[in-house]
């Protein structure tokens, strides 16, 4: 860790700007495709600490499912919305609001940020178990192999359990999407 | 490569110690596909098939309870699942609640597009969640519990197509309730840097090696401070309550009885298994925090109670001073975090939480009968002279809302006993006088209602309000219950006891 060499910090960096860049732009874009599109930096800004953290796997899977896969189901259902155009977001019912946001937010990354300088030693103490002996067997296989042990091993019951909120998630579309007729019994909440 | 696939050996799986939690989910998933397979079955089978699945968990679980009794609490599935009286008795609640809502929703669907299996496979998935969140031994295992109640939660909140305030309830709840799950997941993520691991056995282990290390230990701290906003939304403590009184009104009432209780319960019971299971190591660093959130829950639900014109709302800021009620229990707890001897704050809170189930699913009952009567109105009018026309609901009505002010001789003087006194016995007066200050305070709330309900003469639209069967046999049975378990409570105490017998 601490005999990083010069390029491993300008790579940190760079996708520190990127992940960093890219979440303010998701958020401070007033079009919705330009939002989209700054999320893409984000998650392209993880793949590249992946990658620098020697976790190819996770890299790839990062850039096909996030950046490939979920951002463009985004860009579908802002364009089939017709949402993609700049909108006025200045207006605040209330007024205090933002001020309050910025002052919390200002806070609680002041928090966060002293609470892991003061304890970066801590990481050394307690080293995690994951997938940091990914590249010590020099096996190329290593990573998958290391990150299914991991899957199908201490955390199976985990992995088992996202296909429950796949479920709720499949149920809820189904829920939701249902069309209900116009001659259906008016249901009693409405009347009020 | 092949041959690394025989070297690896999974985890041994005890299948049937996870039977209550295979039994919800196999029925949610029997449910949908025999739902969409079928054509449309008969009235109330959906109900019925959904309240047997429930119930068949619930009685596997007092299956599973003689074996932990007998043979001491355990851990599964390679330490991610903890198998103890604790996990046990809160899927037993969970059972119970689940069938009484499930009675509630069958009238309540009936005529409407929604009358099919989803709404049901939603209340047995959901239910499957929140046993997950009991009895989870691993920090995202108990993240994933989370996910799946709360998802299930924001639709069935919304799934009220035809009324603007259900989607607005279900809307409001999904972005706040996402909000507070990345607040969740962000201090799982910090106490994972700070001790190295997510599950909950190796992360007291961790923590207990570090005391003589003198580590600065601010990392833990964040974590655990974030842990606290998760949990304090999921059990709507003040100063994370702002969603409650909205989505609680919004929601069909139904699925407003499912929140306080099964999201209450599981919540709790999620909040003790990290807070005094997992980190009783920062006892002293939590506990005042606690402290503080028990006293704002306690004043703010029962002062703003008082103003409130929707019976609805008023409940939704009752279960909020509920909430400061358990946390003074969680707080009593905290004085003796991770001893050999844990006091009796934990088994204070899990009396508590089965108590107020029943009643408030009691309430919300009695409300779905008089709101559909009143063409959708919940206001405190539409209660007037309630006892003139139905005297049995009105009767019902106010057991639950006497129990709910902790009057002696009701279910919930044993609940606010259980706590107060757990309280006294680690020598935490202040909170406990101000418990019982603010019990009184929510006594004026109930008494204003019960007085509407009794005096006042209702108004010219005065054909029959209907009690559909499945309905009034809930809120008999919920009052008979409230009624027995407050005259005769030792059986429900003795089992509350030992639940202090965890595993990890």
């Amino acid at each position: 860790m601490n005999d990083a060499t010069f390029l491993e910090y300008v790579v940190f960096f760079a996708a520190a700007v990127m992940i960093l860049g890219g979440a303010v732009g998701v958020v401070a874009f007033r079009n919705p495709v330009h939002a989209a599109l700054g999320l893409v930096l984000t998650l392209f800004g993880v793949a590249v600490q992946f990658v620098a953290m020697e976790a190819h796997f996770l890299a790839a899977v990062q850039i096909i499912v996030y950046a490939g896969a979920i951002v463009v189901l985004f860009l579908f259902v802002i364009m089939l919305l017709g949402v993609d155009r700049s909108i006025d977001l200045s207006i605040e019912p209330l007024n205090v609001q933002r001020p309050l946001a910025a002052i919390m937010s200002v806070g609680l990354l002041a928090l966060i940020g002293a609470a892991i300088v003061q304890s970066r030693d801590a990481l050394e103490i307690n080293p995690g178990t994951g997938v940091d002996t990914a590249t010590a067997t020099g096996d190329n296989d290593a990573n998958i192999n290391q990150l299914a042990t991991n899957l199908f091993g201490d955390h199976v019951f985990a992995f088992q359990l996202t296909s429950v909120l796949l479920i709720v998630a499949v149920v809820g579309t189904v829920l939701m999407t249902r069309k209900w007729p116009k001659g259906a019994e008016e249901p009693v909440e409405d009347v009020a | 490569m092949l041959a690394q696939v025989d070297t690896f050996v999974g985890p041994e799986v005890n299948w049937f110690a996870l039977s209550p939690l295979i039994a919800l989910v196999a029925g949610a998933l029997l449910m949908m596909l025999a739902g969409a397979l079928t054509p449309r079955w008969p009235n109330g089978l959906y109900a019925l098939a959904c309240a047997t699945t429930a119930g068949t968990a619930g009685a596997l679980a007092m299956v599973q309870w003689d074996d932990i009794t007998d043979n001491g609490p355990t851990t599964l599935v390679a330490g991610a699942v903890a198998f103890d009286t604790f996990s046990m008795f809160v899927t037993i609640l969970i059972c119970v609640s689940i069938i009484l809502v499930a009675m509630l929703a069958d009238d309540y669907l009936r005529g409407t597009p929604n009358d099919g299996p989803e709404i049901y496979a939603l209340l047995l998935t959901a239910g499957a969640g929140g046993v997950v969140m009991a009895s989870a031994n691993d920090l995202i295992v108990l993240f994933l519990g989370l996910e799946t109640l709360s998802l299930a939660l924001y639709v069935l909140a919304a799934s009220n197509r035809r009324s603007n305030r259900s989607g607005e309830s279900g809307i409001k709840y999904f972005v706040l309730g996402g909000f507070a799950s990345a607040f969740f997941l962000y201090g799982i993520a910090l106490v994972y840097g700070a001790t190295g691991t997510t599950n909950i056995s190796e992360m007291v282990v961790a923590l207990q090696n570090t005391v003589d290390l003198e580590t600065p230990d601010g990392l833990a701290l964040a974590g655990v401070a974030l842990l606290l906003v998760g949990l304090g939304f999921k059990v709507a403590a003040v100063p994370f309550h702002i969603w409650t009184p909205d989505v609680y009104q919004g929601a069909p009432s139904p699925v407003t009885a499912f929140m306080a209780s099964v999201a209450k319960a599981a919540a709790f019971a999620a909040m003790l298994r990290v807070l005094v299971i997992a980190l009783p190591f920062y006892r002293d660093d939590w506990r005042p925090v606690i402290w503080v959130l028990a006293l704002l829950s306690l004043l703010v639900g029962s002062v703003v109670a008082v103003v409130q014109t929707d019976v609805k709302r008023m409940l939704a800021y009752s279960s909020i001073s509920h909430a400061g009620f358990l946390l003074v229990g969680v707080e009593a707890a905290g004085h003796t975090a991770g001893e050999l001897d844990p006091g009796s704050g934990m088994s204070a809170v899990m009396l508590y939480l089965m108590l107020y189930s029943v009643m408030v699913i009691g309430s919300f009952a009695v409300v779905l009968v008089v709101q559909r009567h009143a063409g959708g109105d919940s206001s405190i009018e539409a209660f007037r002279g309630l006892s003139m026309r139905r005297p049995a609901i009105a009767t019902a009505f106010t057991v639950f809302l006497l129990a709910q002010a902790g009057v002696p001789f009701t279910s919930g003087f044993i609940a606010k006993f259980g706590v107060i006194q757990a309280a006294v016995d680690v020598d935490s007066y202040a909170i406990a006088v101000i418990a019982m200050v603010s019990a009184v305070i929510a006594a004026f709330v109930y008494l204003r209602i019960m007085l509407t309900v009794w005096t006042g003469t209702p108004a010219e639209n005065s054909e029959p309000i209907r009690v559909p069967l499945a309905v009034g046999v809930t809120i008999a049975g919920a009052a008979v219950f409230t009624l027995f378990a407050g005259i005769i409570p030792g059986w429900l105490i003795d089992a509350t006891d030992t639940v202090t017998q965890y595993a990890r």
